[in-house]
């Protein structure tokens, strides 16, 4: 079977192997910890989005008379906020802002903080310099602050606290896309193809980027959680969402006051922001560990 | 005549994990005081983790050890951390390959040759510090007493050798493990050292066993070479036995592919394929894949382990035969 | 659906002999590459002297071997004749032309090829082995078909069976199997010239010797010119007609191989060759034939930068850099002053025609 002419054999089409990626997603669909987060990941995020045909109770009317209620409240499973609005209705509806909160401004910095990165490292001498001293700029200010700054600058709102965290969130990405970048671009491979006369372009594009978007993948990752309790902290200060929108951080904040009278609902959206960020983290880990396949 | 100082009888070594590997597979081994045995192998053949085995350095965790490893009559396998500890540096040392990464890069190799005097004897610091300049003198350091004080990464690859194998004698122990010392050096540091070693043994009166891929090597330093591949000992022997008239297949075509003294263009002969993978306990001759004498027995089972004379002994259907194969 | 179509002709046409048999080449000038170092903040500011006024050729269908210890440099001017590290100052010529000038830099990266030391860095992890070796091939413009096509055929002229490797990543074969990668995908340009450097180094005995032999038929089918980069001495020896020793950034002794072998001129050159085991064990050393270790290449010593080690140091050694002179005849040459007559060494020939014999008898 195998004696096949030589000419057959260079007629024959050619069989794609099972590729990098796939040999991670089966190495990462067997690591049990990462499945579970997974799988709370997407209850969470299918929640979220089909909140409205859920049939749960409108997230914004309250109501004076039971505010407050505790957690197992016949007809209110996870009790009522201090204005009396269901909570298990805010907490799903509030998920809808909080992830994308959390997760939109890691997307958009992993899309230019990779291209910087890439460019940095790859390129190296002056575009290194210029860009990297510039990202040391933004390095002198603490996250927070940074954050704090400049939604306070911009004024609040959901589309403010995306920006100010994209911007937080690209320095961090490009120092780790250029660092990963830097010792990729010093294997003999990316010499091999500088000497087989390919440019530039094609080499970061055939060579580079998936040797280090893997590296950069995962730190975004872990990123998703800080930007979770950002996002939150700037609600909390009031510079993010508004009231009586529902959203994690912001229903921290109007829920401490009733810290003392309910505990246990005043914890609940710590607990989703807590929840989310772990299972964000543990799949970082995960995929770390699954994308190192020489082990 | 004394009982051997290294007795290893039917070692086996197995790495569990992901992927499970028979890493050794059945060594038995002996070395006599003031011997030096040369452990020739390629890269997997077993050699290096033998010698870990021998100072109990492999990771508890993976490691399934079977057999029996005895130095100076204390059962290695069965010792506690605190005799263990003891043993390390006491009675056995070890030299390795890299020493930028063995020597701790933070204390000075004056520091960590008394820490290593202080622990093991209980010697005061000036005593220990006094060891610690006359085993640099001991390995030719050029102005040792200004050594003393020098950090790992301020000397050269060859003067950070030295420096690793003064700490390793600092405590004068029966065996030294010598894993690759030579391999990462230029060749004209690498026979400065090989030297040194030589006469180290010499004046000490201690045993080593030299682990090398490199039969260049072995024939500058041992008395007897234990020949391994895939976790198997092949061939033991003298020296000169097992330079001039191997009797495995496997050594036999080491020797014949070396390039040294090979016509230029004529071409070398090799031993055909790869060594085996190890994810299975070996059922037959692991060589016999690529083996020119293979005959169906060897595929069979497993071969046997002839002895020809005292200490010399071939693991091959050949060897039974009273003709010798070359 | 079997479609079994004729063989595709042959694609990318090795680059034309432009000088014909006489014109080398490789001809490398006064190459040179010093790199800064340290420079920082109040540091002072070194120099480290990788390659230092290298000048060498290489003929047609002729393999030159480059030996040498680490910091010598050797592998610095790999990169520099692949133009992979701009150069302080030097000419290189390859065929007669440089680039730039009438030769493309395209065209140049076909004629001249590198295989590297460490056979899992040089390939693309992601990459399969089909796609590392049609990669160069694409790069020229080459149809990702014909390109895969023709990976496939050098797979097997490497002695890889293209069913069984095309479609493998790298780290799923051995440290052999990779070397032969390598050497496919070097030869995918079908180049002229090819630069092993440290390629069989790293590689078990056994299979060491394999892989030369595959280099041996591989320019022999090719038609292939070798720079031949090895730390071994006796691998050098196998492969190589000329040898290049260079020491500390600088060409200390050149000549073909049996002259330098049977009587080497510099005492670099004769440490070195000391210094490779004996196979022989009734043939121990018994002595090293030279101390210490190779000096730093940041500000290497002046005057000859062997002085420091060498036995035979006179004063002159220290004040003069000693040019590569001719041994005997016009083959072999040593950059050493006891070659040159009157240099001022004690030991130095008298007259214009020195005798070999009386530096090599001068040998303990």
């Amino acid at each position: 079977m195998s004696a096949t002419s030589d000419a057959a054999l260079q007629a024959a089409p050619v069989q794609k192997a099972r590729g990098y990626w796939a040999t991670v997603g089966r190495r990462f669909s067997r690591d049990k910890v990462s499945m579970v987060c997974a799988a709370v990941l997407l209850a969470i995020v299918l929640a979220a989005i089909f909140a409205p045909w859920l049939g749960l109770a409108d997230p914004y009317q309250g109501s004076m008379i039971r505010r407050l209620r505790h957690i197992g409240t016949p007809g209110y499973l996870l009790g009522t906020d201090e204005l009396g609005r269901d909570m298990l209705s805010r907490l799903i509806y509030g998920g809808r802002l909080s992830l994308l909160i959390g997760i939109l401004p890691v997307v958009l910095a992993f899309g230019i903080g990779t291209s910087l990165g890439l460019l940095a490292g790859y390129l190296g001498g002056a575009v290194n310099t210029i860009i990297m001293r510039t990202i040391d700029v933004f390095y002198a200010f603490p996250s927070v602050l940074l954050a704090i700054a400049i939604s306070g600058v911009l004024g609040a709102g959901v589309v403010n606290s995306i920006v100010s965290l994209t911007v937080v969130f690209v320095p961090q990405i490009t120092r780790v896309a250029e660092s990963v970048t830097t010792s990729v671009r010093n294997l003999d491979f990316v010499d091999a193809a500088r000497a087989s006369g390919a440019g530039a372009i094609t080499i970061m594009r055939v060579h580079m980027l998936g040797n280090v978007l893997g590296p950069i993948f995962v730190y975004a990752t872990g990123l998703i959680s800080v930007s979770m309790i950002l996002a939150s902290g700037l609600s909390f200060l009031g510079l993010g969402t508004k009231p009586p929108e529902p959203e994690w951080g912001l229903m921290l904040n109007t829920l401490r006051t009733a810290i003392y009278v309910n505990p246990g609902v005043a914890a609940l959206p710590g607990v989703m922001i807590f929840a989310v960020s772990i299972c964000f983290n543990m799949l970082s880990d995960g995929l770390r560990s699954a994308m190192d396949i020489r082990n | 005549m004394n009982a051997p100082l290294v007795d290893i009888r039917d070692l086996t070594i197995r790495f569990t994990g992901e992927r499970t590997v028979y890493a050794v597979n059945g060594v038995s081994l002996s070395l006599g005081e003031g011997e030096v045995l040369g452990l020739l192998g390629e890269s997997g053949s077993g050699k290096s983790v033998t010698m870990r085995a021998l100072m109990r350095l492999l990771p508890k965790k993976r490691t399934v050890i079977s057999g029996s490893v005895a130095v100076a009559g204390q059962d290695v396998l069965a010792m506690d951390d605190a005799t263990l500890s003891a043993f390390r540096g006491r009675t056995v040392s070890m030299i390795f390959q890299e020493p930028a990464l063995a020597l701790d890069p933070v204390y000075t190799i004056g520091q960590q040759i008394a820490e290593s005097v202080k622990r093991h004897e209980g010697a005061s610091h000036a005593t220990a510090t006094a060891r610690a300049l006359e085993m640099l003198e001991l390995v030719r350091i050029p102005s040792a007493k200004r050594r003393l004080d020098a950090y790992p990464h301020e000397m050269s690859g060859g003067m950070r050798q030295r420096a690793m194998i003064a700490l390793a004698l600092a405590c004068k122990p029966k065996i030294l493990l010598a894993d690759e010392p030579t391999t990462a050096l230029d060749a004209t540091v690498q026979i400065q050292i090989l030297l040194l070693l030589r006469e180290l043994q010499r004046e000490m009166g201690m045993s080593v066993i030299f682990v090398t891929h490199d039969i260049g090597v072995a024939i500058e330093i041992c008395d007897k070479v234990a020949v391994m591949y895939a976790g198997q000992i092949v061939e033991t022997g003298t020296l000169g036995d097992i330079v001039r008239t191997p009797r495995h297949p496997y050594p036999q075509g080491l020797l014949a592919s070396t390039v040294h003294g090979a016509r230029r263009g004529a071409r070398l002969q090799t031993i055909p394929g790869t060594p085996p993978s190890l994810d299975q306990a070996p059922a037959a001759c692991s060589f016999a894949p690529r083996c020119a004498h293979a005959q169906q027995r060897c595929t069979e089972r497993l071969p046997p382990d002839v002895e020809l004379a005292p200490g010399r002994t071939v693991r091959c259907v050949l060897a039974e035969n009273p003709v010798p194969a070359s | 659906m079997t479609l079994i179509e004729p063989l595709p002709e042959p694609i990318l046409e090795p680059l034309a002999d432009i000088g014909g048999p006489a014109q080398p080449l490789l001809d490398v000038k006064n190459l040179t590459k010093h790199f800064p170092v340290g420079g920082g903040f109040l540091a002072e500011k070194k120099t480290v002297r990788a390659v230092d006024d290298v000048s060498f050729s290489i003929a047609k269908g002729e393999t030159v071997g480059i030996v040498g210890e680490s910091g010598c440099g050797k592998s610095t001017t790999a990169r520099l004749l692949m133009h992979l590290m701009p150069r302080n100052a030097g000419e290189i010529l390859f065929d007669g032309e440089t680039v730039g000038g009438t030769l493309g830099m395209r065209d140049f990266r076909r004629g001249m090829q590198m295989v590297f030391q460490d056979s899992y860095a040089s390939l693309n992890p992601r990459l399969t082995i089909e796609d590392s070796i049609a990669f160069g091939p694409k790069v020229h413009g080459i149809a990702d078909r014909d390109a895969r096509a023709l990976a496939r055929e050098l797979m097997d002229k490497v002695g890889l069976r293209p069913e069984v490797f095309a479609n493998r990543y790298p780290h799923e074969v051995s440290g052999g199997q990779r070397q032969r990668v390598n050497i496919a995908r070097a030869l995918a340009l079908k180049p002229r010239l090819v630069i092993l450097d440290e390629a069989v180094s790293a590689l078990d005995k056994s299979v060491e010797a394999q892989v030369l032999n595959l280099l041996t038929d591989l320019k022999r089918e090719f038609g292939l010119t070798y720079l031949f980069i090895s730390h071994d001495l006796n691998v050098v020896r196998y492969i190589s007609d000329r040898v290049l020793v260079m020491y500390l950034g600088q060409v200390v002794e050149l000549g073909p191989v049996d002259e330098v072998w049977d009587g080497p001129a510099h005492p670099y050159t004769r440490a070195l060759l000391a210094a490779m085991p004996a196979l022989d064990p009734d043939q121990r050393t018994q002595e090293p034939p030279i101390t210490g270790d190779p000096p730093n290449p940041i500000d290497p010593p002046a005057g000859c930068r062997f002085h420091t080690r060498c036995s035979f140091f006179e004063p002159v050694c220290a004040e003069v850099c000693p040019a590569l002179s001719p041994v005997a005849g016009g083959a072999h040459s040593a950059a050493c002053h006891m070659v040159i007559p009157g240099s001022g060494h004690s030991r130095a020939p008298q007259s214009l025609a020195p005798k070999a014999g009386d530096i090599a008898g001068a040998t303990p």
